[in-house]
């Protein structure tokens, strides 16, 4: 079983992943049980920004956002550089950014606050919104892979 | 000082990004990938986080009150409609196209500051785009 996985999915970090994610999950469980709020990140970057009205109190979502890139540095400082490999081109980064962050808002939330927050809830809300953005993004990811492969 | 719980759970959160491989966009992409050489990391992360937040939710239904503040501010609607489709779909287009959601983004930045800032600032853009064409029609 695992000798097939490893075969299949030769690239895959099917443990890496699952640690992670046992962090991402502690990261909610925090927010949840110390603070009754969701860890919801798009939420809460609109929050800090201004962009929001309401939700969660200003210090608490800003601690958090401040977080996310102090808890990767510790990782990084710990286990060594964290591999990524961008879009090479500003455009596509730059129209990314701006339906993701029309479509977080509109649908007000992404895969913290609905992927993983609303899922476990087994909120039908969030069970919707996941199932939904994951098609929309294999869908997407089909489509520009064979327009690149045609061009 | 209770609001320094933000903090704990947003480094446990980035720490947890960096060490699952979702900061690196080619991955994520690749998970989307079903037709390609599917990458299914991204189900390990997922499963990992769900299973941990269940529990947590399982421990808030027994709790009244939040252990450092006075009450549970959780959503509470029910409505499945346009709004949360159109929006989902649109956040997965987005998703698809560049790797990234909004946490790795912010996380990125001080790894890749001119891609991620690029992507973090088109985001913030297009949130405040949506609270300009969301103002109630009076």
């Amino acid at each position: 079983m695992i000798e097939w996985f490893l075969h299949t999915f030769p690239h895959a970090q099917p443990l890496r992943g699952l640690a992670g994610g046992i962090l991402i999950g502690l990261a909610g469980a925090l927010m949840l049980l110390g603070a009754g709020r969701i860890a919801g990140i798009s939420g809460l970057t609109a929050r800090v920004t201004g962009l929001a009205k309401g939700g969660a109190p200003w210090p608490l979502a800003a601690l958090f956002i401040a977080g996310l890139p102090l808890g990767a540095l510790i990782v990084a400082a710990l286990t060594g550089p964290i591999p990524a490999q961008f879009p090479t081109s500003l455009i596509v980064l730059t129209l990314a950014g701006v339906i993701t962050g029309i479509g977080t808002r509109l649908g007000s939330g992404c895969t913290s606050g609905h992927g993983v927050c609303g899922l476990s809830r087994l909120s039908p809300r969030s069970i919707v919104a996941t199932l939904t953005f994951i098609a929309a993004g294999m869908v997407t990811v089909a489509l520009v892979n064979a327009l690149t492969a045609g061009g | 000082m209770r609001h320094l719980i933000g903090l704990f759970s947003g480094l446990l959160f980035g720490a947890g990004l960096a060490l699952s491989g979702m900061m690196d966009p080619a991955r994520v992409r690749g998970f989307l990938d079903v037709a390609g050489h599917w990458d299914p990391t991204l189900a390990f992360v997922m499963g990992g986080a769900v299973l941990v937040m269940a529990l947590a939710w399982a421990i808030q239904r027994r709790m009244h009150r939040p252990a450092l503040c006075e009450e549970f501010a959780l959503p509470g609607t029910r409505l499945i409609d346009a709004r949360l489709i159109g929006g989902a779909a649109l956040f997965g287009v987005g998703w698809g196209l560049g790797g990234l959601c909004p946490g790795p983004a912010i996380a990125s930045l001080v790894f890749h500051p001119l891609d991620a800032s690029v992507f973090v600032v088109a985001m913030l853009a297009g949130m405040a785009l949506f609270r300009l064409a969301d103002r109630p029609h009076t």
